[in-house]
Parts: structure tokens; C-alpha cells; sequence
């Protein structure tokens, strides 16, 4: 009963695929509860940072600091893509990849140049086939709780290196949180600091009736040149929070769909080792019945 | 004192205070200033250091604050800052090793250091010992 036996650890395999699928969907869930109180805990300070930032804009203008000022001539182009650590979370990665590729495809040419900051081992991986130019790799914080000194250490480089005219722009690529089967990927411009940004910030501010005159210390110019940075630190740190967060939500889904999958692979094959059984059992029977009969002559 | 005034502090990891104070004395870039109920509005950049504040009991509670900026309005006054710790929640061992670490570094003189950035250090560690050696 060779059949028999190849079936029954055919089964047993699958079982403990299983265990294993489903013992990381349940990590990715409280993982994802974790990431996504870090994401609450975090809207209060963005919420009013953009206020205060609006406002400050609006009393500055908005042609007084370089960070909003773009680059004539742009050449240098530089992109943070955040990606996950780990595999075995669906399209995940796949899906943030292909935006950078269409993007650096969209935008290179003769004379620009292009170089990342990855955040994840994928993207670095996918950096490193394509022979990218990889100038900082974050490798070990993805899927963790993200310190925002991570954020803000990152972003301090890439204002640096804007304002010395390394890059010419910046853009991120990270993987927005839409909700448990939803992850979207999307690329936002980081430097110049687009002024949309500051736009929205007011509409979101008048709706709220809010209070714009201040008593500024010291001038609403270098209150404002104090935060702008720091704006793109939020910038990353929210994008940060958001691939985390999808990462997860990504991979308790694709676990999930494992688990199904082997719980009707193993229906399947339970059926066939019953069918198998069922027929070894019979031609048994068939045997005993016809020595029996051949006795009795 | 007509009452009491609503004191934020939120950082982007948590909110670290969020109560009705009797007054607030935050470290401005150009000068401590304190804040009663009926302030006008006023905004100011946070220097490294310790804002204190007196609850609605009257007790004196220590905040340490870094990278902040306040907002006061009549009713309520905000602190956004990219870290702030209670005085009960400094941790002094990090804080110590936080300390040797930048004053190693700037001892080194490498080329590539980043001044600015070890001088911060530096000072956020000092102000994170002083403060919890005061509780």
C-alpha cells in the first residue's frame, strides 16, 4: 500500500505548512496592532504640525526659504523607497518596486542621475540586481517600531544634501495604508517641499476656524525655516509608519489566503487517502470472501 | 487666577501630557517664558531643556523637551517637540551613555563629524542627567 502511505504524509505536510501560515498570520495581526497605534499615536503631533505650519506659510510667504524653492536645472534626482525586510507578504513589495522602476524610467535621461535611500532588505535587493546607486540602506527597522530619530536622521541627510546641491529632487516611494485588503503604493516629492503641502495645510486650518495671528519669537521667517525642515522628517516618518503598517496588513492577508489554501488542499487529500483506503479495504474483502468460498468447495 | 489653562504636549510617538495646569514656564528660544490662562497668541521655538508646570493641585511637575515648539492660545497651550520625557520617565542610564557617546565623539575631532548634531547630543543628554538627578 504504497499509495496509502504517500498520501499520508502528503497530509501531514500540508498540516504543518499550515501551522506555520497560520501561527504568522496571527503574529502580522498583533503586529499590525501595534503599527497602527503608533500610526493614531502619531496623527495628533502631523495634525498640528501642518496647522502651525499653514499658518506660518501664509504670514512668511512662501518664496522666503530654499526648501521651497526648486532647482532649475534639475539633474540629480534622488528616491527613498521603503520596502519590507521579510517576504511571504504578497505583492507587497513587488507592487513598491514596480513604482520606483516606473518612475526612474519616466524620469531618467541623459543627463540626470538617480540614487536611492532604501529602506527594507527587498528594495535593497532589487537596488543591488538592477546595479543602482545605493547610498544609504536601512536594513532592520521596517516591521519594527519605528523610532523617529530614524526619520529625522534621514531626513536631516537629504535636507543637507538639498540645500548643497547633491540632489536636485527628492521623492519617496512607500506603501499607503488604505485599510486591511488595501495597500496602495505611491511616490510623493519630498524636497522641494511642493507647495501644495502648505495649501492643504490652510484649507484644513480655515475649516477649523483656526486663530492665525501670533506673536512670533523669533520672526515668522526663521520659526517657519525651523520647521520646514522638520516637515519632511514627519514626511518620512509617516511614510514609514504607513509601509510598516501595510507590510503587515499585506502579509496577514497573504497568510490568511495560505491558510485557506491548504485547508482545501488537505480536504482534497484526506478525500484521496479515504478513496485509497476504501479500495485497499474492498479488494481485502474480495480476497477473504473468494478463499471462503474457494473452501467450501 | 481665573482658572486654569489646557497644557499638550505631544511628541510623534505619544502624547506625553495632556491636563489642565494652573501655569506653564517653557525654555523660548530667546528666554523662559510662562503661560497663565488668557495668554495671547504667541509661538516660539523650544530651546533643549526643562519645561515645569503647576497641575491643577498645585504640585510642580518637570518635563524635559527637545527639538520644540510651543503654541499658546488663551485656552490652551500646545508643545509639539520630537521628544519629551516626564521626570519620573528618564531613563538616566541612556540618557549617561547617550552623554559618553557624544562626548566621545566630539573628543575625536574625525573629520566627518557632524558638529551640530554631536553638540545636541551633548547638550539633550546633559539636560536629561540634570533633570533626573533633581527627583
Amino acid at each position: 500500500m504504497a499509495k496509502l502511505k504517500e498520501v499520508k504524509l502528503k497530509i501531514s505536510a500540508v498540516t504543518k505548512t499550515r501551522q506555520i501560515t497560520k501561527a504568522m498570520n496571527m503574529v502580522a495581526a498583533s503586529k499590525l496592532r501595534g503599527a497602527q497605534t503608533s500610526m493614531e499615536n502619531f496623527r495628533p503631533y502631523a495634525r498640528k504640525f501642518a496647522e502651525v505650519l499653514g499658518s506660518l506659510a501664509e504670514k512668511a510667504g512662501s518664496n522666503t526659504n530654499p526648501l521651497l524653492i526648486p532647482h532649475e536645472d534639475v539633474k540629480k534626482i534622488h528616491v527613498v523607497l521603503c520596502t519590507s525586510d521579510r517576504g511571504l507578504c504578497g505583492g507587497f513589495n513587488t507592487n513598491l518596486i514596480e513604482t520606483a522602476e516606473k518612475f526612474i524610467k519616466n524620469r531618467t535621461s541623459e543627463n540626470t542621475s538617480i540614487s536611492f535611500t532604501v529602506f527594507g532588505k527587498k528594495g535593497r535587493d532589487w537596488c543591488r540586481s538592477e546595479k543602482l546607486n545605493i547610498e544609504n540602506a536601512h536594513i532592520g527597522i521596517m516591521g519594527t517600531k519605528i523610532n523617529f530619530n530614524v526619520a529625522s536622521t534621514t531626513g536631516r541627510k537629504l535636507v543637507d544634501a538639498y540645500l548643497g546641491n547633491v540632489y536636485d529632487e527628492v521623492h519617496i516611494v512607500y506603501a499607503e495604508f488604505k485599510g486591511m485588503a488595501k495597500q496602495l503604493p505611491q511616490i510623493k516629492q519630498l524636497l522641494p517641499i511642493p507647495p501644495v503641502a502648505a495649501a492643504e495645510a490652510l484649507a484644513e486650518e480655515q475649516g477649523q476656524h483656526y486663530i492665525a495671528e501670533h506673536i512670533c519669537e523669533p520672526s515668522p521667517e526663521v520659526l517657519l525655516g525651523n520647521l520646514l525642515p522638520r516637515n519632511v522628517y514627519i514626511q518620512i516618518f509617516s511614510a514609514l509608519l504607513e509601509t510598516s503598517t501595510s507590510e503587515h496588513a499585506a502579509r496577514m492577508m497573504a497568510m490568511d489566503n495560505a491558510t485557506k489554501a491548504c485547508n482545501d488542499m488537505i480536504g482534497e487529500l484526506k478525500l484521496a487517502y479515504n478513496k485509497v483506503r476504501q479500495a485497499s479495504i474492498t479488494s481485502e474483502l474480495m480476497d477473504i470472501v473468494g478463499g471462503a468460498e474457494a473452501l467450501k468447495g | 487666577m481665573a482658572g486654569n489653562i489646557r497644557l499638550e504636549i505631544v511628541t510623534p510617538e505619544k502624547e506625553v501630557v495632556n491636563e489642565d495646569v494652573q501655569m506653564v514656564v517653557a525654555p523660548g528660544e530667546l528666554g523662559d517664558f510662562g503661560v497663565l490662562i488668557g495668554h495671547t497668541s504667541f509661538m516660539t521655538s523650544l530651546r533643549i531643556g526643562t519645561l515645569h508646570y503647576t497641575d491643577a493641585k498645585g504640585q510642580t511637575r518637570y518635563v524635559f523637551v527637545s527639538a520644540g515648539f510651543a503654541e499658546a492660545l488663551p485656552e490652551k497651550i500646545t508643545v509639539l517637540a520630537e521628544s519629551a520625557e516626564r521626570r519620573k520617565d528618564i531613563d538616566l542610564s541612556r540618557a549617561q551613555s547617550a552623554l559618553e557617546r557624544a562626548q566621545k565623539r566630539l573628543d575625536e575631532k574625525r573629520e566627518d563629524l557632524d558638529f551640530v548634531r554631536a553638540k545636541a547630543a551633548l547638550e539633550r543628554a546633559m539636560h536629561r542627567i540634570k533633570l533626573a538627578g533633581t527627583r
